[in-house]
């Protein structure tokens, strides 16, 4: 269909809509729950607790250096999962699509979330396709849902963080809101940063399987980054949380940006990471375990639970110390 | 980046942090004003003043551009903004600064078209790519922004776009020095001068100030350890008896300054008196724009003239700005005045001593 563009005539439900669906979209999902393209993914029986989560994507540009917003729907919602310890059973995937959308660039999204979902090995369970008069959306976004299976006698349990217990960052933070800044912003700054979009779930559920409840809890440092899910933890854990800044993993060339334009990269949103909350003593342990498997080789123990009352402060390289708060409204760059 | 990780070393700051520590030990307390908020917000995010010890006090001084400009300018391009004809392209951080009854932020929200660009350059193209439009740039900033300003007029002037101009509220840092430096008030014993600024106009211009108050005046890069440098140098010109010009940000500042950039400056803009919020109209430390160039001048094209007036508030960012006092000894800090809603624009700015204290302080 090179040179086609998405028509109002695709989304009313007549033989353009059950084309593109057939032919451009349930094509590529193709599954025994998907596939009889019935009104509802009928996924049999589940044993065990179940998590749900959901979230829309309406990421500028659609295409980044790294990834696009189609493997950006899918990991994101299998790290929502993941982070709570679910290995995800299907995920559902919602198009909005603007009048006028090349449908080339429509495939290559959709050829991404396929090889996104295969390597989450999940199903896309259901969809559902609109298109909207151009002017109305942004190109394309995409809503999609997850359901999956909590690791067998593991839940998340912030109640049980405890003064000793440590904190780590998978990998480095800032890649995926570098890259974005770097694509939209016409900045002329030539950095090869990469987002990091990734799924995380066979990592965080191999995490879980060794260690169990040694892993206190997790989260994905999406929008607001690694300060702001910090913050959160800190709140729902009621527990004081001291970084270490000399050993915050961030790439070479993030920082560099970060430091020309005045972000910090602990409040850039990440796509691929994870924060984990550990038992002290396992710690070391579960670094191990990261770091061997492909998002985690720059897994770091970033900082410690301590007595006091609860927040994020930071012990600074030079030796001083401050608090890592929330941020209000955007970052911007400096002027002076 | 090794160039960075040189100058944030934990071993040369602990033994700098040792030296500030001797050379403080057994004496009163230095009053050394940062007088620049990228300074200020650096020595917060490092966790400086903790550092320091007794022997050195900092205090915060009035060099954020957003935080000095006063009101009068605000409602000015409000004004402006209500015009239909008008966009307003401003750097981010005057978007939430409040003026008497307003800000741009509210103003966009009633349908006002205010854009945020990171260069003066970037309005410049607006304003060709939108020739039906009048696109207001608003000017605001030191030495360092405004050779991006008279460049940006230059270019504008070159390119023959009659669409632009620019609402001026430019600044220079040596003359607010000089006032501050003889306000018994504000009992500064060493100024550590800001880095940027002094690429531009070079070291040599605190000479006059020094010769004239007797201060010590030290030039230091943003890092942490050109900070804790430049804190040790002035504690040592204290020991020494002496108050002299010195500079720790060779790699970059030179005595004489950025002579292009100054050239540009001297090409578009010409001195006037200005008002700085909380401080008053000081004659002589504002740039205007010349009169080669008054087709570029928002205030001469629109007919309008930007008041020097300032609101009466609790809000005490101008003691704030003089270092008279911190910013937690304002009555409005974090309780009526917070980042989200700020009363002054101390707490607005990326730069603002209250927004550096209250996101980066210690409770």
């Amino acid at each position: 269909m090179a040179g086609d563009r998405i028509l109002l005539s695709h989304g009313e439900g007549g033989k353009r809509t059950r084309d593109l669906i057939r032919k451009v979209i349930a094509k590529r999902f193709e599954n025994p729950v998907l596939s009889p393209l019935l009104d509802s993914g009928l996924l049999g029986r589940l044993e065990g607790e179940i998590a749900f989560t959901t979230d829309g994507y309406v990421v500028t540009p659609a295409i980044f250096p790294g990834g696009d917003i189609g493997r950006l729907a899918v990991c994101g919602t299998l790290n929502d999962l993941a982070v709570c310890g679910a290995r995800p059973v299907a995920i559902s995937c919602s198009l909005i699509l603007e009048e006028g959308f090349p449908v080339e660039t429509l495939e290559s999204i959709l050829d991404s979330m396929k090889v996104a979902a295969q390597e989450g090995n999940v199903v896309v369970a259901c969809g559902d396709t609109k298109v909207v008069e151009k002017g109305n959306a942004d190109g394309i976004f995409i809503t999609t849902a997850g359901i999956g299976v909590l690791h067998d006698g593991w839940r998340p349990a912030p109640e049980k963080v405890r003064p000793g217990d440590r904190v780590i960052l998978s990998g480095t933070m800032g890649d995926h809101q570098a890259a974005i800044l770097i694509a939209r912003n016409r900045l002329e700054i030539s950095a090869n940063i990469e987002s990091d979009v990734a799924p995380l779930s066979s990592m965080l559920l191999e995490v879980l399987a060794a260690f169990g409840g040694k892993v206190r809890f997790m989260r994905d440092p999406t929008r607001g980054g690694v300060g702001v899910s910090l913050n959160e933890m800190a709140e729902s854990s009621r527990s004081r949380i001291l970084l270490d800044e000399k050993r915050l993993p961030v790439a070479e060339s993030v920082r560099g940006v970060c430091e020309i334009l005045g972000f910090d990269p602990l409040y850039l949103a990440n796509e691929g990471k994870a924060l984990l909350i550990v038992d002290g003593k396992a710690a070391d342990s579960i670094i191990g375990t990261l770091r061997g498997k492909r998002y985690g080789r720059d897994a770091a123990i970033i900082g410690e639970v301590t007595e006091g009352q609860p927040g994020v402060l930071m012990r600074t390289a030079v030796g001083g110390l401050r608090a890592v708060d929330y941020p209000v409204g955007d970052q911007l760059p400096r002027i002076c | 980046m090794r160039y960075l990780d040189a100058f944030r070393d934990p071993s040369l700051a602990r033994a700098l942090v040792e030296k500030i520590h001797s050379l403080g030990a057994g004496r009163p307390p230095v009053r050394v004003m940062e007088v620049c908020g990228t300074h200020t917000m650096a020595i917060a995010r490092n966790g400086i003043r903790a550092l320091l010890g007794g022997g050195v006090i900092l205090v915060s001084g009035p060099g954020c551009p957003v935080c000095v400009t006063h009101d009068g300018y605000i409602d000015t391009a409000i004004a402006l903004g209500r015009r239909p004809e008008v966009v307003l392209a401003t750097f981010g951080d005057m978007v939430k600064v409040p003026g008497t009854s307003s800000s741009l932020e509210k103003e966009r929200g009633n349908g006002a078209d205010v854009r945020v660009v990171y260069s003066p350059l970037d309005a410049v193209e607006l304003a060709a790519r939108s020739p039906e439009r009048e696109i207001v740039f608003l000017g605001v900033g030191f030495e360092t922004t405004a050779p991006t300003i008279a460049g940006a007029i230059e270019a504008a002037s070159r390119r023959g776009l009659a669409n632009f101009s620019v609402l001026a509220s430019v600044r220079t840092i040596p003359g607010a020095m000089d006032v501050l430096a003889a306000d018994p008030a504000v009992r500064i014993e060493g100024f550590l001068c800001p880095a940027h600024v002094s690429a531009i106009i070079g070291s040599d211009a605190y000479r006059p100030l020094v010769e004239k108050r007797g201060i010590p005046c030290v030039v230091a890069g943003f890092e942490p350890l050109d900070i804790l440098c430049g804190i040790s140098m002035l504690l040592l010109q204290k020991r020494e008896g002496a108050a002299r010009v010195e500079n720790e940000y060779s790699r970059v500042a030179t005595p004489g300054g950025n002579r292009k950039a100054l050239a540009l400056i001297g090409r578009v803009f010409e001195k006037c008196d200005t008002s700085w919020r909380g401080i008053g109209v000081l004659p002589g430390t504002g740039l205007a724009i010349a009169e080669a160039y008054a087709a570029f001048d928002a205030e001469r094209k629109f007919g309008i003239e930007v008041p020097l007036t300032e609101r009466e508030t609790a809000c005490r960012c101008g003691d704030v700005l003089k270092g008279i006092i911190t910013p937690r000894e304002c009555s409005l800090f974090a309780k009526a005045c917070t980042p989200e809603d700020p009363v002054g624009p101390c707490m607005v700015s990326s730069e603002g001593t209250c927004a550096a204290f209250f996101k980066y302080g210690v409770q």
